[in-house]
């Protein structure tokens, strides 16, 4: 069982899935496409409807999102299961961030670099991983090494700012080639928005096509997708670009949003557990996990701390402590994966085929 | 089902054993040569054979409690075939035990090891019990989710319950001593001679006894074992148990010269997937090689180059080691 990567052999969870894939692809198709456009439509309706601080937690569901869209390619649709995907996630964000402070460009320049790096960083090290044949715990280990090896790296790089981390300048007014408008402004979200429908679309486009059906091939038996002549290497390493290409959308975004990054947010292990959280919660291998997985995930903090503002008089004694949060959503990821290891949108699939 | 638990070193002896063996001397030979060769170079580097003397003694030192930490998970990893991330979580869950019996129970932070070792253990035989041999069949990546799971759990369980302040636990009597020309704390030295101790405890159990043999029957064949009627489940709890147990001395070991914050638990979680992987996962000997290689690596960086972290050129090496020998330094070559 060592032998094969953990996914190209997880064939129960991913089997079925494939299945509905190859079934139905034109119908499935012409579905994730309205339902992008659903997302497109509520998303410009939301800013009405809802308070500036809950549009804070929206934008940070959308960083979620991009992100656990990201993982999700590379996971869930070709199969390796990346421990390190806060090093894509982080090159977008220093990429964004290096381009507006130090070359005072656009940060959509910053974020064209970002992706054009974090695919190259990709498939880089990913190429070195499968030519070297690296499976199972070993691949898991060298993506998680990347992204510590590359914090510990900008956290002694003095172009990089070290540990300091870099400041987005305030600019006056608003602007969209500076992506820069008044705190509180619906338009970082609305623009989010189309961010992650951007790469929804790419995913979807990405998995109807000839290159993504061989890749999911790859995925579920890469010795019978080899012996029918699919080169594998070529289509694994696909699905690493577009997925650290999406990934570093997401970290251009938080730049952008947040005005501040530094080594432990961009490349921390916490990043990479949120990016593969948010989409084994909604669904692994799914186009949708990954946006349903956001949506529960990145609000809880709000939601502990709130509660937690007045608690109950038994639980009292935890006013004013942290950790609460991130223990909840600790269960939230165990109980999912030992009762929905497809995840939320994987099982409701599942139910839905049998009927 | 390549693990290189201690099974293969007992194999019987043969033509393929002693080439093994050779390949296994010459790797570390040259493992020796390359440290000595960064060595010469940190000490001209540095200008000083005593600041050379000094991290030498201080890398082989912090090296043997690198090889502790990762005992309990290669044990782990050889037996159940699962990257335990939960295992600095662990030890930083030690550390707080060994801050609670020293400060509240007014303990000597060495006694603490009877009560922490004990419960870790049964708190690591409880984990494996409840949450993980369900899901033993599964994908590798549902038993790595849990582990991530329980990592997070424990991490802030700690921050809830202790805060995020930094603590420390005062050994009495631990002043400098000298070592080889380098001075030393005597924390230090005795957390390197109870490692090392522990390291030889845990070898012997399963080189000598029946339940190791067990163990190691497991890690070699869970089918054949099982069909000899040995309990597989049992042994899962029972190792996840033992390197539970291992995690938990080395943070008592530790105690006295390490600040103490719920966070603690990911840089031992660092340090010792590299040295699990330099030693080959699963292999327990390998990993006591591997935990003096980062320690030294570790030390030496930092002489050579000031400015970078030191553990930047542990990752460097740990990626060159994966990339190159796969199954370990001192693995089996892939």
């Amino acid at each position: 069982m060592t032998a094969t990567a953990p996914s190209t052999r997880s064939a129960p969870a991913s089997a079925p899935l494939t299945g509905q894939l190859t079934s139905t692809p034109r119908v499935r198709g012409r579905l994730d496409y309205a339902l992008v456009l659903g997302v497109l439509v509520l998303g410009a309706a939301l800013p009405f409807f809802m308070t500036t601080s809950q549009m804070a937690i929206a934008n940070r569901v959308l960083v979620f999102a991009i992100m656990g869209v990201g993982w999700n390619v590379m996971a869930g649709f070709g199969g390796m299961f990346s421990f390190g995907h806060a090093a894509y996630f982080g090159i977008g964000a220093y990429a964004t961030a290096y381009s507006v402070v130090h070359l005072g460009l656009s940060p959509w320049v910053g974020l064209l670099a970002g992706m054009v790096l974090a695919a190259a960083a990709g498939v880089g090290i990913s190429y070195l991983a499968l030519r070297y044949k690296l499976t199972g715990a070993y691949y898991t280990m060298s993506t998680f090494a990347f992204a510590e090896a590359l914090r510990l790296f900008v956290q002694g790089s003095e172009p990089l700012r070290r540990t300091v981390g870099f400041s987005i300048p305030v600019q006056q007014g608003s602007s969209f080639a500076g992506f820069q408008f008044p705190a509180g402004s619906p338009w970082y979200w609305w623009i989010g928005v189309v961010l992650l429908a951007i790469c929804l679309l790419a995913t979807i486009a990405f998995v109807h096509s000839r290159t993504g059906r061989f890749t999911l091939a790859v995925r579920d038996d890469d010795a019978a997708a080899a012996a029918l002549g699919i080169d594998v290497l070529r289509h694994k390493l696909v699905a690493v670009a577009l997925s650290a290409a999406i990934t570093s959308v997401a970290g251009m975004f938080y730049v952008q949003y947040y005005m501040f990054v530094d080594p432990s947010i961009a490349f921390g292990a916490h990043t990479s557990n949120d990016a593969i959280i948010t989409a084994v919660v909604g669904g692994t291998g799914t186009i949708w996990g990954p946006v349903v997985g956001a949506v529960i995930m990145a609000p809880l903090s709000d939601l502990v701390a709130g509660f937690l503002r007045n608690p109950p008089p038994a639980l009292d004694w935890l006013a004013g402590q942290s950790g609460l949060d991130i223990i909840v959503y600790a269960v939230i990821l165990i109980l999912v994966v030992t009762l929905l290891p497809k995840g939320i949108v994987g099982t409701i699939a599942a139910r839905r085929r049998k009927q | 089902m390549t693990t290189t638990l201690p099974a293969t070193d007992t194999s019987p002896p043969g033509a393929r054993t002693t080439a093994r063996l050779s390949e296994k001397s010459r790797v570390l030979l040259v493992t020796g040569g390359v440290l000595l060769v960064v060595a010469v170079v940190a000490g001209l580097r540095a200008g000083s054979g005593a600041v050379l003397t000094q991290a030498l003694v201080t890398g082989v030192l912090t090296g043997g409690i690198y090889s502790l930490v990762a005992m309990g998970l290669t044990l782990i990893y050889g037996v159940l075939h699962i990257i335990n991330f939960a295992n600095g979580s662990l030890v930083a869950l030690a550390l707080y035990l060994t801050l609670v019996c020293v400060q509240d129970l007014g303990m000597h932070p060495y006694v603490a090891l009877v009560v922490v070792m004990p419960a870790m253990f049964l708190l690591g035989a409880l984990l494996q019990a409840t949450l993980l041999n369900p899901v033993m069949k599964a994908p590798i990546q549902i038993q790595l989710l849990i582990t991530i799971g329980l990592a997070l759990a424990i991490e802030n369980g700690l921050l809830l319950a202790f805060g995020p302040n930094p603590r420390s636990v005062a050994l009495p009597g631990n002043t400098g001593v000298r070592v080889l020309g380098a001075t030393v704390e005597l924390s230090r030295i005795w957390a390197f001679v109870g490692a090392l101790v522990i390291v030889a405890l845990l070898a012997l159990l399963l080189q000598r006894t029946r339940v190791g043999t067990e163990i190691r029957a497991v890690a070699a064949n869970p089918e054949g074992a099982r069909l000899v009627g040995i309990d597989i489940r049992w042994i899962y709890v029972l190792t996840f148990g033992l390197g539970a147990m291992a995690a938990g001395a080395a943070g008592v070991l530790v105690s006295p010269f390490t600040t103490i914050e719920p966070t603690t638990g990911a840089v031992f979680n660092l340090t010792a997937f590299v040295v699990v992987v330099l030693g080959g996962m699963g292999n327990v000997p390998g990993a006591l090689v591997g935990g003096l290689v980062v320690g030294l690596t570790e030390q030496l960086a930092g002489l050579i180059l000031p400015s970078q972290s030191p553990l930047l050129a542990v990752f460097v090496v740990f990626l060159v080691v994966l990339f190159v020998r796969p199954r370990g330094v001192f693995g089996r070559s892939a």
